[in-house]
């Protein structure tokens, strides 16, 4: 078959069986465009700034397990892309994302919307490649779909000049079905004599916790997570980003852990013996002082990725291969010992973290008069039955929401967990509802975050994405106001947005269906209309207790035992 | 510690910057760094002269691995025995006969060449670790010495353990 440029690209796409595209056209990608318009095999989705292309693409990845494709010109186009590019590179989301070029000849001559593509995405890329001969054009997109979603996945890039795609220069094209990459072969298998030295510290722990991070998902590893952990007996905690991969409505379950983690949970990891960590990368919102992080305890840890291991804390017994397949050479292998674990060691383990638990760190006034926000996330989870895709963006409401709704299931839970990138949730949101289309999806932001990319409420119209937006509107930027009163003795430095719009008549002007709800006893009763509209985006606005906060804390820089918890009347 | 790590990557435009980003990114030293192409015109052979903890140089070998373009890596410090040489090209202040003398009784020393005379200066090329060329720097008297430029270390292993494909 012989096609231009152009053509290659949209063909490509359909042979590597993308389905949706969401991008922004512009002058160096107008070719593409045009390729596109002639096709009807990959969808396009328009959005309305660059940076939603991104989050949808992202949150379309994070759902599906499938990688994520972006479309966006040169110059603008690109850093508009940057942040979304950065937020996939942080949580290891696979994105394909190609931006358009100026033609070759003008590159390096500061060219109408020029910009070094390839440079300014470097350090927020898995790999990029700048396309320099249209004959590399379908190899280097096997290349970066490849790169993008083997081994630890991430973004790539791929920079186009314009006369790579140039209609009228027709070569032969046929789809590379594979690709190899001498320098590119991500460990897989586990090495046996680590996985007999780890079944041995596991099997002799007393007080042994299972700690799995977003990599049990994203390695799709959450069956042999459960299977192992239920095989073992001990309590799992999870990571924001690995919430779901082990269900958490389950008594093996201590809750999420980190800065705003459970009691029982960070606890636990203060005085276990024995700490598996399964694909997870010892955040620093998770270890809090690596000095002071589980100073008792023997470290193994499963990742796919060597420089993950004893990056941030030392690490004992390494286990580096795909969490899936390391979790089952796991269990074989603890089974084939025929050891078990301490029954003794453990039942009085189990009492401690009871004991831990007994506290209800996450305890709220209930009787409040206002709206607490943790009150409408724990109503959207009893509405939903549980059973939502669930983005978010970045703040008080996204903890809320990581504590109050209890994920059965993994790739549910969507939000940037490592960049933080406020906006992020509503373009994820559309991206998901098209990769889900028959499923609910939430997005719970608050009045801050959601005008990061308010744009996107008109995409969501155009391709009629029915997502419930749950935002928690208490007036500050809630997480930055509450650093402020704990660390700024409540000096509320530009926290306070003091011209907000009416979100109702914006979300109707956007035609979608507004709400306003200012009173708790409101709040079941508007989701529950809202979800029973299943054809509609609705926007609820949750008026909400302004002076609420997140708890447990435990402050940046210091060790998991010192918490501070919430002092309730 | 110093460390002298070797590494082969594709010859492809941009890779030198994917080395040199990592290192600014992550804030580790880079001491030196030089690149060439090897014989094989495909893969471009690069030296890296760099210090940290024992975790950090871990920390480096595994984050040069992780880039997609670098195809094989040795921490040839690490490996046993090595081979490093850097070259130096100094020029020097020479304008009187005494000078002249000691420079040349110095750079004979050091197994210098002279490289380039005026009437007033020597150039002198000198080969070996650099801590050899450091001392020649030494022997000189600061005030004589006009211009040094130094290739940064290259280094290969010892014996037959061979850093190629």
């Amino acid at each position: 078959m012989e096609l231009s440029g152009d053509d290659i690209v949209t063909q490509f796409l359909k042979d590597e069986g993308v389905e949706y595209v969401f991008g922004y056209p512009g002058g160096a990608v107008l070719h593409i465009y045009d390729a596109l318009f002639r096709q009807d095999a990959v969808k396009h989705i328009l959005v309305r700034h660059e940076q939603g292309a991104t989050h949808a693409a992202d949150g379309y990845a994070r759902s599906t397990g499938k990688p994520g494709v972006v479309l966006v010109t040169s110059g603008p186009g690109a850093t508009n892309a940057v942040t979304g590019i950065a937020t996939a590179y942080m949580d290891s989301i696979p994105l394909v994302v190609l931006t358009g070029q100026v033609t070759s000849q003008f590159i390096g001559s500061d060219a109408f919307q020029e910009v070094d593509s390839v440079g300014i995405t470097r350090p927020c890329v898995k790999h990029n490649f700048l396309v320099k001969d249209v004959k590399d054009l379908a190899s280097t997109l096997k290349k970066a779909f490849y790169v993008a979603t083997t081994g630890r996945p991430g973004p790539v890039v791929v920079d186009i000049p314009k006369d790579i795609t140039d209609p009228n220069i027709k070569i032969p094209y046929e789809y590379p079905k594979s690709m190899e990459l001498r320098s590119y072969n991500p460990v897989l298998e586990v090495i046996p004599t680590q996985i007999e030295k780890a079944v041995d510290a596991l099997l002799s722990a007393k007080r042994p916790i299972i700690y799995s991070g977003g990599g049990s998902v994203l390695g799709n590893a959450s069956e042999e997570l459960r299977t192992f952990t239920r095989q073992l007996g001990y309590p799992i905690t999870q990571t924001l980003m690995g919430l779901g991969a082990y269900p958490e409505p389950d008594p093996l379950n201590v809750g999420m852990l980190g800065m705003h983690g459970t009691y029982e949970a960070n606890m636990a990891m203060h005085e276990c013996d024995v700490l598996l960590a399964v694909g997870a990368r010892f955040d620093d919102r998770v270890t809090g002082d690596v000095k002071q992080f589980c100073p008792n305890a023997t470290i193994i840890h499963i990742d796919i990725d060597p420089a993950s291991i004893s990056k941030n804390v030392q690490v004992d017994i390494p286990l580096v291969g795909e969490v899936k397949h390391v979790l089952k050479e796991l269990s074989k292998t603890v089974t084939a010992t025929k050891r078990k674990p301490d029954e003794k060691a453990l039942n009085s383990w189990w009492d401690k973290i009871k004991d831990w638990a007994s506290k209800d760190c996450l305890r709220y006034d209930r009787n409040s008069a206002l709206i607490k926000p943790q009150f409408v996330v724990e109503k959207l989870y009893e509405v939903t039955g549980g059973d939502a895709f669930v983005t978010s963006d970045v703040g008080q409401h996204q903890m809320f929401a990581a504590q109050f709704y209890k994920f059965n299931e993994p790739r549910r839970w969507i939000n940037s967990g490592g960049l933080g990138t406020m906006g992020f949730g509503l373009p994820a949101a559309i991206g998901t509802q098209l990769g889900n289309p028959e499923q609910t999806v939430a997005c719970v932001t608050g009045e801050a975050s959601i005008q990061m990319c308010l744009q996107e409420l008109s995409t969501a119209l155009q391709y009629s994405t029915p997502i419930k937006v749950v935002n928690l509107n208490n007036r500050y930027m809630g997480m930055v106001r509450q650093w402020q009163e704990f660390f700024y003795e409540s000096r509320y430095s530009q926290s306070y947005i003091n011209a907000l719009p009416d979100f109702m008549k914006l979300a109707e002007a956007y035609g979608h269906v507004g709400m306003r709800i200012d009173k708790p006893e409101d709040v079941e009763g508007a989701l529950k209309e809202a979800f029973a509209m299943k054809d509609r985006l609705v926007f609820m606005d949750f008026i909400t207790d302004q002076k609420e906060n997140v708890y447990p804390m435990i402050a940046a820089g210091k060790g998991h035992h010192e918490m501070h918890e919430r002092e309730l009347a | 510690m110093q460390h002298i790590i070797s590494l082969l990557m594709e010859n492809e435009s941009g890779a030198l910057s994917r080395v040199a980003g990592l290192f600014s990114a992550r804030g580790y030293n880079i001491e030196s760094l030089t690149v060439a192409p090897t014989e094989d015109e495909t893969l471009s052979r690069m030296t890296i002269v760099t210090s940290g903890s024992n975790e950090i140089i871990e920390q480096i070998n595994k984050q040069l691995n992780k880039l997609i373009d670098v195809v094989k890596l040795v921490d040839i410090t690490a490996n046993g025995d090595h081979i490093e040489r850097e070259l130096m090209l100094i020029k020097v202040k020479a304008d009187t006969n005494e000078k002249r003398e000691e420079i040349k009784r110095q750079a004979d020393i050091f197994h210098g060449q002279i490289l380039d005379v005026t009437d007033t200066t020597y150039v002198i090329e000198l080969i070996g670790e650099g801590s050899k060329l450091d001392a020649f720097i030494k022997a000189m008297d600061a005030a004589d010495i006009l211009e040094t430029v130094r290739s940064g270390a290259t280094g290969i292993t010892r014996g037959e353990t061979c850093l190629r494909l």
